[in-house]
C-alpha cells in the first residue's frame, strides 16, 4: 500500500510515544480498539488547573496509519481544552494524512481515543 | 548487498537467467518464432519440437508420461479446468467434493463456484500444525464424492501434505484426486509412479520461470477425462484451446530441468539459511512459528510476532520484501484465513510475517535481515500498548474490547 509522506513521516518519527500514571487525576487515558481488528490506541492527556491539555502521549498497536493518527492527534491537542480537542473529527485526521478509504477507520478510532480520554476525565473528577 | 532484501520467493521467484536466456531465443524473426500448430512449414515444426522437450522436462519432474501434461496459463487456470473439468465431467456420477479451509483462493473459490451450480462442497479443517491428515480425509470420503483437492505445499505455512496417503484413500474409493503443486514443485519429491494422483496444477513463476504460465497433469492411466474450459482449436488434446507460447513453454521446461537438476542440493542450502534466520529470532520473547516445523518446505518461515501488528511490521521492515498475514494488507480487512483455519487467534494473525528464502538468498542477506527485524520488534513493541499490559502481566484475552 502506497503511504502518504505524512504517514511515513509520523510512523518513522512518532512524536509523544509514552505513558503518564493513569491513577493520577489530572492524567485522562482513552484506550479503544481491539486486538482481534488489528488496532489498539491508548491516548493519555495531561490536563492543567485550567482545563487545558499541557502534555500527550500515545501507545498503539496498529498498522502505520492507526500510528501516524494517534501520533498526529498527540501534537494538535496540545495546548488545546477538553471541550476544544473533543471537537477534532476524524475528517481532518484523514485529510491531514491523506489516509486511502480503507484507512479511514484508523482516523476513527484516534477522534474516537480523543472522546474516551475525555470521558474518563470527566469521570475521575466528578466521582467524588 | 542490494536492498530491499528479497525474501517473498512464495509469491514469485526471479526468472533464473540460465532460463531468461533461453526463453529468448524463442520470439524474434532470427529466433524460433513459429506456430506450433503449423503443420506445413519449419517454423512451426521447430517451435512444436521444442515445446515438445519442455513437455518431456515437465513430465521428467514428476517421472510422467509427457503426454500428460497439458499447458495452461499458469497454476490458477490448472486448478480452475481440473476442479470444474472434473466435476462437470463426471457430475453424473455424484456431486460431492472434498478440500480444505487451507487451500489456495484458486481452488476455494472454484469450489464455491460449484457449489452455485448445484454441488456440495465438504471444507476440511487442518489440525493446529496445519496438517490434513489422511483419517480426515478417509472419514469425509462418501459414495458419492467425486473428486478430493488438497495442496501439496501450502503458500502462507509452507507445511507439506501427505499425497501419497490421500492417493491411496481417493483411489480405493474411486474418487478423482487433484493436487496442487504450485508450492511445491521442484521443492518436494513427486513421483507419480508411486503416488496414485489424477490431476496436478504446475506453476512456472514459482520455480524460476516466467509469469503466464503453467501446466496441469491429467494421468492416463487411469485415465482422466475433464471438460474443456476454454474451447478453441482444439489444442492439448482438446482440454486446452489457445496457441501455445513457446516461449514461456520452453522457459518452463527449462525451469522445471534446473529444478530437478538442483533440487537436492539447493534444499540443503535452503534448510541452512533458514535455519540461520529461526536461531536468529528464536531467543525473542512472544515469537510463535505458524505450522509444523517438521513438515515443512526448506524456504518457509511464517512467524508471529505477537503485540506487533504485521502491516506496521511490514512497513517497518521496508528494507526487506516480505508479505504478512496481516488484515491490514489486503483489502477485506480479514486477516490471514490459512492462520485462522489452523486454529490461530486474530491477534497472532495479525502479526504474522512469511519469510520465503530462494534460489539467490545469501547468508549475508539473513544476518542483515535478522538485525533489522530485532531492532524493529523492539521499537514496535516499546509502542505497543498491548506488550504493556503482557509486561504488566495482564491477560489481554480478559478485556472486553470494543469491536469496531
Amino acid at each position: 500500500m502506497a503511504y502518504s509522506e505524512k504517514v511515513i513521516d509520523h510512523y518513522e518519527n512518532p512524536r509523544n510515544v509514552g505513558s503518564f500514571d493513569k491513577e493520577d487525576k489530572s492524567v485522562a487515558t482513552g484506550m479503544v480498539g481491539a486486538p482481534a481488528c488489528g488496532d489498539v490506541m491508548k491516548l493519555q492527556l495531561k490536563i492543567d488547573d485550567n482545563g487545558v491539555i499541557e502534555d500527550a502521549k500515545f501507545k498503539t498497536y496498529g498498522c502505520g496509519s492507526a500510528i501516524a493518527s494517534s501520533s498526529l492527534v498527540t501534537e494538535w491537542v496540545k495546548g488545546k481544552t477538553l471541550e476544544e480537542a473533543g471537537k477534532i473529527s476524524n475528517t481532518e485526521i484523514s485529510a491531514e494524512l491523506a489516509l486511502p478509504p480503507v484507512k479511514i477507520h484508523c482516523s476513527i478510532l484516534a477522534e474516537d481515543a480523543i472522546k474516551a480520554a475525555i470521558d474518563d476525565y470527566k469521570s475521575k473528577n466528578t466521582a467524588e | 548487498m542490494k536492498l530491499p532484501i528479497y525474501l517473498d520467493y512464495s509469491a514469485t521467484t526471479p526468472v533464473d537467467p540460465r532460463v531468461a536466456e533461453k526463453m529468448m531465443q524463442f520470439l524474434t524473426l532470427d529466433g524460433e518464432f513459429g506456430n506450433p500448430a503449423s503443420r506445413s512449414h519449419r517454423f512451426g515444426w521447430q517451435a512444436e519440437e521444442a515445446v515438445d522437450i519442455a513437455r518431456e522436462q515437465i513430465a521428467d519432474l514428476i517421472n510422467a508420461d509427457p503426454r500428460e501434461i497439458v499447458f495452461t496459463s499458469g497454476a490458477t487456470e490448472s486448478d480452475n479446468l481440473a476442479i470444474k473439468g472434473a466435476a462437470h465431467f463426471y457430475g453424473k456420477k455424484g456431486k460431492h467434493i472434498i478440500t480444505a479451509k487451507t487451500e489456495h483462493k484458486a481452488v476455494l473459490d472454484t469450489c464455491r463456484q460449484l457449489e452455485r451450480e448445484g454441488y456440495e462442497v465438504t471444507y476440511l479443517d487442518p489440525q493446529e500444525d496445519g496438517i490434513v491428515t489422511p483419517a480426515q480425509l478417509q472419514e469425509a470420503l462418501r459414495e458419492d464424492t467425486i473428486l478430493v483437492s488438497l495442496m501439496h505445499v501450502n503458500n502462507e505455512i509452507g507445511v507439506i501434505q501427505d499425497i501419497a496417503a490421500y492417493g491411496e484413500l481417493c483411489r480405493a474409493n474411486k474418487t478423482i484426486l487433484h493436487v496442487d503443486a504450485a508450492q511445491s514443485a521442484g521443492k518436494v519429491e513427486i513421483d507419480i509412479q508411486t503416488m496414485k494422483v489424477d490431476l496436478i496444477s504446475f506453476s512456472g513463476h514459482k520455480v524460476y520461470g516466467p509469469k503466464g504460465i503453467g501446466a496441469l497433469y491429467v494421468s492416463r492411466k487411469p485415465r482422466i477425462r475433464l471438460e474443456a474450459q476454454m474451447h478453441g482449436g482444439g489444442h492439448e488434446r482438446g482440454m486446452r484451446s489457445g496457441t501455445l507460447a513457446t516461449h514461456q513453454i520452453v522457459a518452463m521446461g527449462e525451469a522445471f530441468r534446473i529444478a530437478k537438476e538442483e533440487m537436492a542440493s539447493e534444499n540443503e542450502r535452503l534448510l541452512a539459511l533458514r535455519t540461520r534466520l529461526l536461531d536468529g529470532l528464536s531467543d525473542m520473547e512472544e515469537v510463535y512459528v505458524n505450522g509444523s516445523m517438521e513438515h515443512r518446505v526448506a524456504g518457509n518461515i511464517n512467524i508471529s510476532f505477537n503485540y506487533v501488528e504485521g502491516e506496521s511490521l511490514v512497513m517497518a521492515l521496508k528494507d526487506l520484501a516480505v508479505s504478512s498475514g496481516s488484515a491490514c494488507t489486503s483489502a477485506s480487512l480479514e486477516p490471514s484465513y490459512v492462520l485462522r483455519a489452523i486454529g490461530r487467534d486474530d491477534e497472532l494473525a495479525h502479526s504474522s510475517i512469511r519469510f520465503s528464502i530462494g534460489r539467490f538468498t545469501t547468508f549475508e542477506e539473513i544476518d542483515y535481515a535478522v538485525k533489522i527485524i530485532r531492532e524493529n520488534i523492539g521499537r514496535l513493541r516499546e509502542m505497543s500498548p498491548l506488550w504493556d499490559m503482557y509486561k504488566e502481566g495482564i491477560d489481554i484475552s480478559s478485556i472486553e474490547w470494543s469491536h469496531h
